[in-house]
């Protein structure tokens, strides 16, 4: 049977990646369908994460489908020494998809090789959250209009951010042009920047977070400088108020520009920043909802035709 | 040829294969890659031998023995130069050099903490990205790993 599995986005081609966003869509017209009617999806939280359980859940209920599972794995066989693919495998025998959260990097592809059903990846460890890249696209393309050449910075812990580096690995289809700003010692790794210039992929480095450096952005990508991500506390101290969006400084911003951030916000995006149109966090958190539902029914075989 | 016998530190052999220009600190390691301590061939290891390009170096003969690619190419992490002479009838029939292996299938332990392969009973995998520098990648946690930070199972 074909692995419908949904472990990575960096493998994700243009056209599957458009696929997917079209699916979005669709669903965003209408949440509701009874279309996992009898269907059970499994959620196997390993690591607590309300926001994405929660929307997943959404998803396959709003879909008619059944959920089991469980938030907290000291209830479960695991804090009794059971090894991940027994678990996988006892799910498997009641669930038509298994949707994880693993505190352990690589997990879900473990997962999706054992299981004999599809397994989504709700974030493993430091490494992959594709259904965060797809809400983050799907809320870019809807906010632009395209995909195509757009100005994105990426703002705040790009060292270990997860997120903007699956951004950066999903856009490298679409021309973008990034702008990498952060502190010295949160800045995009080597690694990152090597596959920019392996795949052609514009980018500036700053270390300076002001009106200026975000003019010209059609996109803000704003993420959490985390303080236990400092080795120089010195450094954390001169920088954590540095990286912090303030209302008047989108004064000079384009008018398409929307500001986005995975969530939960702590300080780096002031309060009154929120009533700004420009502003869109909280649809962005929206939108995973329906990126979901789309990530949900592909991997169980439905097919755009069957949604339009 | 019987100048060269003399000059032989060890002794010849006629029919298997000689796995020459091992550093010396890694000799023992290769023993165990090939697992020859489960062999029940006739093998000659030679330990600190006087050598030319190395100073020093180790050498394995092994006797009535002919390895496929994949079992020498494990050793290629370890010891990417080693040279390998198969012998039939005390003449060298065949010159090799080991290579590194596209995958490293349960040979290397991945050097991430947090990686699945070192908190679950299961085989690891690695991708080569970089014969030449030996860059290896975690198929599990994708983490990239350089000869230096390599540890073997």
């Amino acid at each position: 049977m074909e692995n419908r599995s949904l472990v990575t986005i960096a493998n994700l081609s243009k056209e599957r990646i458009l696929y997917l966003l079209e699916m979005a869509k669709q669903f965003e017209k209408n949440p509701n369908r009874k279309i996992l009617d009898g269907k059970i999806v499994a959620t196997l939280f390993f690591e607590p994460s309300t926001r994405t359980r929660l929307s997943f859940e959404t998803a396959a209920n709003r879909l008619g489908a059944r959920v089991i599972g469980f938030t907290d794995p000291k209830v479960t066989s695991s804090s009794k020494g059971e090894t991940l693919k027994d678990t996988i495998m006892m799910v498997s025998n009641y669930a038509d998809i298994i949707v994880m959260r693993h505190y352990l990097e690589g997990a879900a592809r473990y997962a999706s090789e054992i299981a004999p059903v599809p397994v989504i990846n709700a974030g493993d460890g430091a490494n992959q959250h594709p259904s965060q890249t797809m809400l983050d696209l799907y809320s870019i393309q809807k906010t632009q209009g395209t995909l195509e050449n757009l100005k994105i910075c990426l703002v705040g812990d790009l060292k270990y951010g997860r997120t903007v580096h699956s951004l950066l690995m999903a856009m490298r289809h679409f021309n973008p042009t990034f702008r990498f700003i952060a502190p010295e010692e949160l800045r995009m790794p080597a690694e990152y920047k090597l596959y920019c210039n392996e795949n052609r992929i514009k980018y500036e480095e700053h270390t300076d977070f002001t009106e200026d450096t975000i003019a010209e952005a059609d996109i803000l990508y704003m993420t959490r400088v985390q303080r236990e991500r400092f080795t120089d506390l010195m450094e954390y101290e001169r920088v954590k108020n540095v990286y912090i969006l303030r209302n008047k400084m989108l004064e000079k911003t384009r008018p398409n520009l929307r500001i986005l951030h995975p969530l939960p916000r702590v300080n780096e995006i002031s309060y009154d920043v929120d009533n700004n149109p420009k502003a869109y966090y909280f649809e962005q958190a929206h939108n995973g909802l329906f990126a979901r539902q789309a990530i949900i029914c592909d991997a169980l075989g439905i097919t755009l035709d069957e949604i339009k | 040829m019987s100048e060269n016998k003399q000059e032989l530190q060890v002794a010849a052999l006629r029919n298997g294969t000689v796995i020459d220009h091992i550093p010396c600190e890694k000799l023992f390691t290769v023993v165990s890659l090939l697992k020859l301590d489960q062999m029940d061939s006739n093998i000659t290891i030679g330990f600190n031998l006087k050598s030319k390009k190395l100073g020093k170096k180790g050498i394995i003969k092994i006797a009535d023995k002919f390895f496929d690619d994949e079992e020498i190419n494990r050793i290629s992490v370890v010891a990417p130069h080693v040279k390998l002479n198969i012998i039939r009838d005390y003449e060298v029939a065949e010159k090799k050099e080991v290579q590194m292996p596209d995958e490293l299938r349960d040979i290397v332990k991945c050097a991430n903490p947090k990686c699945i392969t070192n908190n679950e009973p299961m085989p690891t995998l690695f991708h080569v990205i970089d014969k030449e520098n030996c860059v290896i990648r975690c198929h599990y946690c994708e983490k990239e790993q350089k000869r230096e930070d390599i540890t073997l199972l």
